[in-house]
């Protein structure tokens, strides 16, 4: 039983038929990477998996928590984003909180937990990150870097069964992007189940247990992520790989 | 014959203008308790509180704070109902201010990125928890310069009552203008006396203003 499973998924944007049938399964503790040119529906399928852009047709599971295209009530979509977290491409960190207060309000808010029992979690999710000493700093008083790992602290701390990741090194200056590649290489390696976009591909390569390609609203091609590079299958991921360079 | 002396017209004049002074603060805090209920309705998630305040905004906002006044006060009393012009300048005021101020917060809340409400929503946080720790304190911050600029139109606005016979600054300064035969030094009395109220308040609005600019 996979821990993530869609079926059929369909989006459409107006007449944009923007996700064509997407049947997906991620395993607990898998690393699934995501990748294709720009518009094949990478963010929209990870947005759909959490519920962000509602869908139009398929079902999405994750960890028994089910959304159906006619059973998208509030109390699904709460139940569904307490499985799944979710890290931006813009941090979206709560410019009026504090690094600590990010990462509290969730856990105090939606779980009703303790305000002193948040406090410790906060501490060890900032700590996980690189972050400890951060805790009483403001977003703007942070580098982009710091204020990701905020962020992936922030998700964290609703102990999440599955991390989404929509490139989340894409807005960063390129000597920060490795402290945030960092934090993601160790939960990989801690098995913390991780479904990314990105764009760097070597890191997909090294952390990935699983490659997909989209393609035009579809996953094209997909497997190991070694395999797929040496021998890909499609001239569309062949040729995907060779505009990398 | 009476005469007056300087002293008396601006004593007369402090009494005016402790009640223009007076009428403000209860227009900008009943109308600003009253927007925010205002803007709670405009933006929630019910259909018939939203066309209702929408209908609102809309009525104070498209007619003159002068006709407004004229409705409740002669309006009502075609009803039998006997409203003195204290109440009528009172409630027209405060109505008047809760639709702007209701439209001015609305922007506000608006100007918060959507980024925030995506990541309050991936939290798991239902809509009027967003609203409330994450949204709302955004908005207020950025609320604070234009919510007192409108003050000043407040203050300025309640000029307005005079003419249904509330004695306030402008209508104690036309009644000794008459008196006097001296309209030039009363009536430039009257405008320094609206300066006095109104100068604080945009320099302060201004100078937040420039704050927040300097913040980002
Ligand atoms: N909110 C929206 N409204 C309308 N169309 C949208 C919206 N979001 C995405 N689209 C469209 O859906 C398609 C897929 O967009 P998506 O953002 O999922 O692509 P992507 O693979 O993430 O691309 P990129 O690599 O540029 O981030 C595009 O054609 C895009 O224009
Ligand atoms: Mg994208």
């Amino acid at each position: 039983m996979p821990l993530v499973s869609t079926n059929r998924l369909h989006k459409f944007f107006g007449k944009n038929h923007v996700l064509r049938g997407i049947k997906l399964d991620v395993e607990e503790g898998e690393v699934v990477t995501i990748v294709g040119r720009s518009g094949s529906g990478k963010s929209t399928l990870l947005r759909t998996l959490n519920g962000l852009e509602s869908i139009d047709d398929g079902i999405i599971e994750v960890d028994g928590a089910k959304l159906e295209v006619d059973c998208a009530d509030a109390a699904s979509l709460r139940a569904l984003r307490l499985k799944v977290g979710m890290v931006f491409q813009q941090f979206n960190l709560f410019p009026h909180l504090s690094a600590g207060q990010n990462v509290m309000l969730a856990p105090q808010v939606v779980k009703g937990t303790a305000k002193n029992e948040t406090e410790d979690i906060a501490r060890r999710m900032l700590e996980r990150v690189g972050l400890a000493e951060k805790f009483d700093a403001f977003p703007d008083q942070l580098s982009g870097g710091q204020q990701q790992r905020v962020a992936i602290a922030r998700a964290l701390a609703m102990s999440p069964k599955v991390l989404l990741c929509d490139e989340i090194t894409s807005a960063l200056d390129p000597e920060l992007v490795n402290e945030v590649l960092g934090v993601v290489r160790q939960l990989a390696s801690e098995g913390m189940t991780l479904i990314m976009v990105t764009h760097e591909m070597r890191f997909a390569r090294e952390v990935s247990d699983k490659l997909v390609f989209m393609h035009e609203g579809k996953i094209h091609e997909s497997g190991d992520p070694q395999a797929m590079f040496a021998r890909p299958e499609t001239p569309e991921f062949a040729s995907f790989i060779g505009s990398l360079n | 014959m009476m005469s007056f002396s300087l002293w008396d017209i601006v004593r007369n004049l402090l009494i005016g203008g402790a009640l223009t002074l007076l009428l403000s603060l209860v227009a900008f805090v009943l109308g600003g308790a009253t927007g925010l209920l205002v803007l709670l309705a405009r933006i929630g998630k019910w259909r018939a509180p939203r066309a209702l305040a929408q209908m609102h905004i809309e009525l104070f906002q498209g007619t003159p704070l002068l006709l407004q006044l004229f409705t409740l006060f002669f309006g009502l009393s075609l009803f039998g109902l006997d409203v003195p012009a204290w109440l009528a300048a009172g409630l027209g005021l405060t109505l008047f201010t809760s639709a702007f101020l209701a439209e001015i917060w609305r922007g506000c809340v608006e100007a918060v990125p959507r980024g925030q409400w995506e990541a309050s929503s991936c939290l798991a946080m239902t809509y009027w928890e967003q609203m409330r720790h994450v949204i709302l304190p955004q908005a207020m911050r950025l609320s604070i310069a234009p919510t007192v600029g409108f003050a000043v139109q407040v203050v300025k606005g309640t000029a307005v009552t005079s003419i249904i016979g509330f004695a306030e600054l402008t209508k104690t300064g036309s009644m000794i203008a008459n008196a006097t035969y001296q309209p030039f030094l009363v009536y430039s009395l009257v405008a320094l006396g609206y300066f006095i109220l109104c100068y604080p308040l945009s320099h302060y609005a201004q100078s937040l203003e420039r704050k927040l600019h300097a913040a980002r």
